[in-house]
């Protein structure tokens, strides 16, 4: 039920019948492109309409209310003004590396999202080294933010930039060692296939107390890397005014901060995918009433939820925390959240070794 | 004293010198700090101010007494109320007049419900500075509740200019008990959340405390008054010290520390918010019928030299006035909190980092208008 | 210390020390170049010890500047007030008493913007409110302002 593989197939063989190989190859990955890129727009604007209306509830406020039922189409006009903002430029800025700067970041969350398997076949490219991919992927923006600030030519945003850099090389450890600890479970790196390993249970559950430990990390260190609140140094607006991109304005701003909730809605996905069981229903052993219930419910609604629920636990800690001061935040990463990984992740290789996990 | 002078010379080629302001976030107003940093770190400060520079006192000297509250107002405007009450008593002072009781507890009432009002905005904003912007809502929601008793009986939110030399404009809306009580009793409740959300915050408490120590000696040199003085220990509540209004009347304890660092400034105020309830709660019940102007043929100090101070939500607000005997004064000196509070920022931050820098002048806080006038 | 102790104190020692006739606080008027030795002693006396100075600022009077200076002790509680008149209004000047109160710098920074009284040893003696090439002092009685919005 609800396989997306036989679509996928067909309108592949359909376009290999109809087109020459060359040109089906061309027309499938254009299709694809447009589809990412849409997709890419829609769920970037809603997941900031989300991120306004949750803050406001935490906030005793109603949020966007005015442009559409419950201001639906608010972040819509929002970007249609951003379209249409004079595009301002420093007159002592580098003018290449300063344009080219969002582009770079948009770019890295958009190629991640290729690899991120939204149902079962529904899903661009099944790599073999798929988490690696997504890692060094989304980590390639800091690259985008690194150049912004040092073309702004403005002091505030380099010390953004490069806050962001150190903060994201070292919470990138983190990240990657706690996703090797699901790796040694699944023993692949392959998306589907760890979403296959978890059919009798998802590793959040079956994968004991260290699987645990390594999702916490993974979240902690996941909001670091996405730059948010209360990892938001690089932004800092009270210190550092708008600290990467104070100097951008109109679309290029917007790039930016479509990027951002992309990356975190990448790193939501991820978290669903290696610990929550990708696109999986929820099942409990042994009641096979529920769990046939819970087969009705169409696999992308699982993943979306999922994804959704860690998405809401990060915009959860952005509201609540205050922010911690670089120093605080290095010293989070290399004197606590490191030495814990390793520690972990030697439990979970003993573990796998010993074939204990279930 | 050296480190105070502009030295633009760079001792070091890791040094390089930013503007936080005028127009910056953290400065909460047109404030500049010039600061010279070596990666992250603060090596010194130089605060320019004087962007909001609008010549109060020399307009006062053409302005009668009553006339010159609407100016007073506009100094420290989160304290209008206590700005005004400082002119008006110096005034009567002068005249040796006194008004009536009834005058004197609303006064009182209405000088605490500014405190808590101004408390309450600094602890909105302060979260903010240190990134948690939650807490701006959850202030401004209680703030709300004061700036509407204000308005039913003032007709405004912000500059009330209610208090005035001989009394009060105009007699208190009839529901001023019944809302005043009714705020005590809500705010009670809604305290304990401030505490919740950021007092016992882990990451709040690693930010600040040991951040900012300023030690009594120099808070005294610097004439650093208010919370921020009494963060360090510094005895400096003018309620207790020159007792004026209706202070002689109640209860209340001056709260002091002698950590003196950003989290104590923090905690002097929110537990000023509670004894200032507790004044309110005394006196609200009990305000005493009486004319609430006095009847004065003119308002006009006699010649000579009169000074008052009282207790500001930032500090020791002093009036200084010197007249001739016509009713606008040959000269008045405000001496105001923030102005003397400010100058102590370079002594507390060097050193820290520059994030460090936005929790120090966010826990003095202060008001810019009060500091150019 | 009461206003009859300070007045001893301080007569007994200087005998060109006046006292004045505010009724808040006991008022002495000292001569200009009395002043910084007078602050230094009130701050070191131990029975007087005014470590906090509250005020410090100017008025133009008819006879000239006059500098006022409240002082009180943060322990002892006393307060007094310090007048010195500076009769040279072409080119007014006094020791600064920065060295003593920290304080006191920043009032004098003022006073120096708005009136144009010059501090001796005073360590960064700069406008505070105005800008650097403003004209004038407009605290000053004789200052003429191109407008005045009050008449």
């Amino acid at each position: 039920m609800y396989d997306f593989a036989p679509l996928i197939d067909s309108i592949n063989t359909w376009l290999n019948g109809h087109l020459s190989p060359l040109w089906a190859g061309i027309v499938s990955m254009v299709l694809l492109g447009v589809a990412i890129l849409a997709f890419y727009a829609v769920l970037g604007l809603y997941l900031v309409y989300a991120e306004r209306k949750i803050c406001a509830r935490m906030q005793n406020r109603l949020g966007p209310n005015r442009v559409g039922p419950g201001g639906l189409f608010q972040t819509i006009a929002d970007l249609i003004k951003l379209l249409l903002k004079e595009l301002i430029y420093i007159q002592n800025a580098d003018a290449l590396l300063f344009n080219i700067a969002p582009f770079i970041v948009i770019v890295a969350s958009i190629m991640a999202i290729g690899s991120i398997p939204f149902a079962k076949g529904l899903q661009a490219v099944d790599l073999n080294i798929g988490v690696l991919y997504i890692l060094a992927i989304s980590s390639m923006g800091v690259i985008g933010v690194l150049i912004a600030g040092w073309a702004s030519n403005n002091k505030y945003s380099v010390i953004g930039a490069m806050r962001s850099g150190a903060q994201v090389i070292s919470y990138e450890l983190s990240v990657g060692l706690a996703l090797l600890c699901i790796i040694t479970y699944a023993g692949s790196m392959q998306l589907s296939e760890i979403i296959k390993s978890q059919e009798d249970g998802w590793w959040l559950f079956k994968g004991h107390i260290p699987a645990v430990i390594a999702f916490v990390i993974y979240l902690i260190a996941g909001t670091a890397e996405t730059n948010r609140g209360p990892f938001d140094l690089a932004e800092a607006e009270s210190e550092l005014t708008a600290g990467f991109h104070t100097e951008y304005s109109g679309i290029k701003f917007a790039f930016f901060f479509l990027a951002e909730y992309m990356n975190m809605f990448i790193i939501a996905a991820l978290a669903t995918t290696l610990f929550l069981g990708g696109w999986l229903p929820f099942h409990i052993y042994n009641f096979t009433f529920f769990n046939n219930l819970m087969d009705y419910i169409p696999p992308v609604i699982w993943f979306f939820t999922k994804t959704a629920f860690v998405i809401y636990v990060m915009m959860w800690f952005k509201w609540t925390f205050p922010r911690l001061r670089i120093d605080q935040l290095l010293a989070l990463e290399w004197k606590y959240l490191l030495p814990i990984s390793l520690l972990n992740l030697m439990v979970i290789s003993f573990l796998t070794l010993m074939q204990w996990h279930f | 004293m050296e480190e105070t002078i502009v030295d633009i010379n760079l001792k070091d080629k890791e040094e390089y010198v930013i503007n936080m302001g005028p127009q910056h976030p953290s400065t909460h107003g047109v404030l500049r700090f010039e600061t010279c940093l070596q990666g992250e770190k603060v090596k010194w400060i130089v605060p320019h101010c004087g962007y909001i520079h609008r010549g109060i006192e020399k307009m006062s000297e053409k302005l009668t007494y009553p006339q010159m509250i609407h100016l007073t107002d506009r100094m420290d405007y989160l304290s209008a109320h206590i700005n005004n009450e400082a002119v008006a008593l110096c005034v009567e002072k002068a005249m040796e007049v006194e008004v009536s009781d009834r005058v004197k507890y609303i006064r009182t009432i209405l000088a605490e419900l500014t405190r808590i009002a101004s408390h309450q905005l600094w602890w909105s904003a302060f979260g903010m500075d240190l990134g948690a912007l939650t807490t701006f809502f959850y202030g401004l929601r209680d703030r709300e509740k004061i700036l509407d008793i204000f308005e039913e009986t003032t007709g405004s939110r912000l500059t009330q200019s209610y208090i005035t030399p001989g009394g009060l404009m105009h007699d208190v809306h009839p529901n001023f008990q019944k809302k005043v009580k009714e705020f005590c009793k809500y705010f009670r409740t809604k305290l304990p959340e401030y505490d919740e959300l950021l007092t016992g915050n882990v990451i709040f408490r690693e930010r600040t405390i040991g951040i900012g120590y300023m030690s009594k000696e120099d808070a005294i040199d610097f004439g650093v008054t208010g919370p921020s003085g009494r963060g360090s220990g510094f005895h400096c509540d003018i309620r207790k010290i020159e007792p004026y209004s209706a202070y002689p009347k109640v209860n209340f304890n001056e709260i002091t520390f002698t950590e003196g660092d950003t989290y104590h400034r923090y905690l002097v105020r929110i537990k000023e918010m509670w004894e200032s309830l507790s004044i309110i709660e005394q006196l609200v019940d009990n305000i005493p019928q009486g004319p609430i102007m006095l009847e004065l043929k003119a308002i006009k100090a006699p010649k000579g030299d009169f000074y008052q101070r009282v207790e500001t939500a930032r500090g020791e607000l002093g009036v200084y006035i010197v007249s001739d005997g016509a009713p606008q004064p040959a000269r008045i000196h405000f001496r105001t909190p923030n102005f003397s509070n400010l100058f102590i920022i370079n002594k507390i931050s060097a050193g820290h980092k520059i994030a460090d820098l936005v929790a120090i002048s966010g826990s003095l806080d202060l008001v810019i208008p009060d500091i150019d006038r | 210390m009461t206003r009859e102790e300070l007045t001893t104190l301080i007569t007994a020692k200087y005998p060109d020390i006046k006292a004045g006739t505010m009724k808040k606080y006991p008022e002495f008027i000292v001569p200009t170049d009395k002043i910084h030795q007078l602050c230094r002693e009130l701050k070191d006396l131990p029975e007087t010890r005014m470590d906090y100075l509250f005020g410090e600022t100017a008025a133009d009077r008819k006879d000239g500047f006059h500098m006022v200076y409240f002082l009180t002790s943060s322990t002892l509680g006393h307060c007094i007030m310090l007048r010195v008149v500076l009769t040279d209004k072409a080119n007014p000047s006094v020791d600064t008493v920065s060295d003593i109160w920290r304080a006191a710098e920043y009032h004098e920074r003022e006073v120096f913007d708005l009136f144009g009284i010059r501090f001796n040893n005073h360590p960064d003696l700069r406008r505070i409110f105005l800008e650097d090439d403003w004209v004038g002092h407009p605290l000053r009685k004789d200052y003429k302002d191109s407008f005045t919005l009050v008449k």
